[in-house]
């Protein structure tokens, strides 16, 4: 019963692994990268985050909005710490809606810290118009919204490539090894010397895929700094408070436990446990 | 209970607790007598009190910033991640919270079926239990549909749509739980409004599961009745709160590991991605936790059955105790259901992995095995086992567990024989 009770259990394991790698359809694997801001310990690089959002700024902002974001964002701890007056500088290139104003009309002005990264279009019915009917998605989370996060957006930044003899695109659409499907209707973005980096870093289009992609990690999680911090503060002092307890509470159980039983109750229990077994009266036992 | 009674000390004690026994309450808390046997796997009662309140706590926070609206919730969830004074870390305490709180159930409801602690006298308690369970389900579900990404979207359309399945009133009763015809703004009014509420059942449900725990006490690793006031039970207080407390450390530290360094593992990326009607995701799949429910669902042809035989997976833990007709509680005395009994758990865990699985090929079939056997499980194999089982001689008491296991006879005689100063071949 129970030899074939483990034989099923076996069987079932080991269709089941069988079963589940060929049934799997064949993908690109992502590009694997050392990011600075993985494990325990990571944080972003501020170089590399200020070169994103020079190119998020020069190539996607044009089509994709990231309308989660402020510009005070990018002066903010953990960012990539603009200074203020910079911060300031940024947010007054772009003309912001606000009013109404005292005569009921809604104007224009320069933006400021305090308002959100203006979007390239008002709605997404219009960024879909625009973008022969496809919605160039928002890019405030992005890199939590897919499968693969940060690996995922550098690798699709880096693949596109001449589509395989027989497959099939329609205009306007491209190949790339990344992208679920391999069809994508946005041209490759990135190409070498797109951008001229302040700092004068080589702008190759590895370099620019990295930046941007570290920019849009930061985007999506702004707090992911103090949030390591945060964490490994927190999980060391419980496992001290946890050596604390356990100690306390050892200490407390020994209370209960330590009392060593007379002999004559031992004696007792021999005896009982004895006449269970052999089922003779226990006065004749001895 | 069985305690003398308990009169407080001072004079204004006595006015109050004549009136309102609370003292007489916390006196019996704190004395509440329990098997001094208890392994850690009884400290998940504690455990999950503790995921329940934080639950609370930092759902309440979370409601002060969250907008339920269709137009704004999306928006409003990434405004307290990244606007509100530590938003982040309280949305994600509550998002992984939900994850933890269902781990710990999971091995809470184990718990009970290895030890057998839903058998006489302790039914109710079960049944309690499985309400409790049922809630959760129910307010994580809509929990998860409040942030308005495509799986809160998609998800509740497709666990809304399992009631059109009923004959002639299903397509009303849709229509009824959405508010319109279409999952909506009132169908995400309604949800959080009931999310909010449910939480508050639960923890009604818990006291009334404590309160029916405390009449028969604790069943134990050993699962025989213990006599209480004796060496057999030590006081609640300090005892098992140290060691619920030491448990509930551990699981804290697992617990944040995820909220600070993995906290969206466990979710789905698709729900980063905001609810858009025209667009269906290419897998709708929920949260981990209901996932063998999912595939249970899945793995029955018609929608009418499979919605049937996915709430009979739950319903029928309601009856379990009628189904075990075994009177011996522990496993550790079953040497035939303690296999069938992780042939369960293989199961259960095989269930969730198809559950995230297109069901087609051999991933069908395979659910529809494991769903097959889940049933068979409580249906055939519980009565049958109670009937034809061998078990193990049980126990005289806790204090002695070991006395009936095989070689311990060797054991005594030669206690015995040092005991009379004999040669042991003589004994006898």
């Amino acid at each position: 019963m129970l030899l074939l009770l483990n034989r099923i259990i076996l069987v079932v394991f080991i269709s089941l692994f069988s079963f589940s790698t060929s049934s799997e359809e064949v993908k690109s694997e992502f590009i694997k990268t050392k990011w600075s801001f993985e494990g325990i310990f990571g944080t972003f690089d501020r170089a590399s985050l200020q070169r994103g959002y020079q190119v998020y700024q020069e190539v996607c902002s044009g089509c994709h909005s990231v309308q989660h974001l402020s510009y005070r964002n990018l002066s903010e701890k953990g960012g990539p710490e603009f200074s203020t007056e910079e911060a300031k500088a940024i947010a007054a290139q772009f003309e912001v809606e606000d009013g109404p104003n005292s005569d009921g009309e809604m104007f224009m002005r320069p933006g400021r810290l305090s308002d959100k990264f203006v979007k390239p279009y008002p709605n997404v019915e219009a960024s879909t118009a625009a973008n022969g009917g496809a919605y160039p998605p928002d890019m405030s989370v992005l890199a939590k919204a897919r499968a693969g996060g940060a690996d995922y957006i550098y690798s699709l930044l880096l693949g596109y490539e001449e589509a395989p003899t027989g497959f099939e695109l329609d205009d306007g659409v491209y190949y790339n090894k990344y992208m679920p499907g391999n069809k994508i209707k946005m041209s490759a973005p990135l190409s070498d010397g797109l951008v001229e980096y302040a700092d004068g870093t080589q702008a190759t289009t590895a370099q620019m895929a990295k930046d941007v992609t570290n920019f849009l990690v930061w985007a999506s999680e702004p707090h992911l700094e103090s949030q390591h911090r945060m964490g490994f503060k927190a999980i060391i002092y419980l496992i001290i408070l946890l050596t604390l307890v356990y100690m306390s509470k050892q200490k407390v159980w020994s209370r209960f436990g330590s009392k060593k039983e007379p002999e004559e109750e031992t004696f007792d229990k021999v005896e009982k446990a004895v006449t269970e077994y052999e089922g003779e009266d226990p006065k004749t036992f001895k | 209970m069985s305690e003398e009674k308990y009169v407080p000390k001072s004079k204004l004690a006595q006015w109050f607790d004549s009136r309102l026994p609370l003292l007489t309450l916390s006196h019996h808390l704190k004395g509440y007598p329990t098997p001094k046997n208890l392994n850690y796997w009884w400290t998940f009662g504690g455990i999950l009190t503790f995921c329940l309140i934080t639950q609370i706590v930092t759902g309440v926070i979370l409601g002060m910033h969250y907008v339920a609206h269709t137009d704004h919730a999306f928006e409003s969830i990434e405004h307290i991640m990244r606007d509100v004074n530590y938003g982040w870390l309280i949305r994600y305490v509550h998002a992984n919270g939900a994850s933890m709180f269902f781990l710990a159930v999971y091995i809470h409801i184990f718990r009970g079926l290895f030890y057998g602690s839903y058998k006489a006298p302790r039914e109710l308690i079960w049944i309690i239990g499985v309400i409790i369970y049922l809630l959760m389900m129910a307010t994580a579900f809509m929990g998860y549909v409040l942030p308005w990404g495509q799986m809160s979207f998609w998800g509740a359309t497709v666990i809304t749509n399992l009631f059109s399945a009923i004959p002639f009133v299903g397509e009303s009763i849709t229509t009824w739980l959405w508010g319109g015809y279409s999952i909506d703004n009132p169908t995400l009014n309604r949800f959080y409004s009931l999310h909010y509420l449910l939480p508050f059942l639960i923890f009604g449900l818990i006291i009334l599961h404590i309160w029916a725990l405390h009449v028969p006490g604790n069943n134990n690793p050993v699962g025989i009745d213990v006599k209480k006031n004796s060496n057999e039970t030590m006081p609640f207080h300090p005892y098992m709160v140290m060691k619920d407390i030491t448990a509930l450390i551990v699981f804290t530290i697992i617990f944040l590991w995820f909220v600070f360094f993995a906290p969206n593992v466990l979710g789905h990326p698709d729900n980063y991605i905001e609810a858009n009607p025209l667009v269906t995701p290419s897998h709708i799949v929920p949260e981990w936790y209901l996932l063998p429910f999912y595939a249970i669902l899945r793995a029955i042809p018609s929608k009418l059955g499979g919605v049937i035989f996915m709430f009979a997976s739950i319903f029928i833990l309601m009856i379990l105790p009628w189904l075990d007709t075994s009177k011996v509680r522990s496993s550790v005395f079953r040497p035939i259901y303690r296999k069938f009994f992780w042939v369960l758990v293989v199961t259960v865990i095989l269930l969730g992995y198809l559950g995230a699985k297109p069901p087609e090929g051999i991933y069908l079939i395979l659910a529809r095995i494991a769903t097959a056997y889940y049933f068979i499980h409580f249906l055939v194999l519980l009565p049958l086992l109670g009937r034809y089982e061998k078990t193990d001689p049980l126990p005289m008491s806790i204090s002695d567990p070991v006395l009936n296991k095989p070689g311990i006879m060797d054991k005594f005689k030669k206690a015995a024989a040092q005991y009379e100063g004999d040669d042991v071949t003589s004994f006898k």
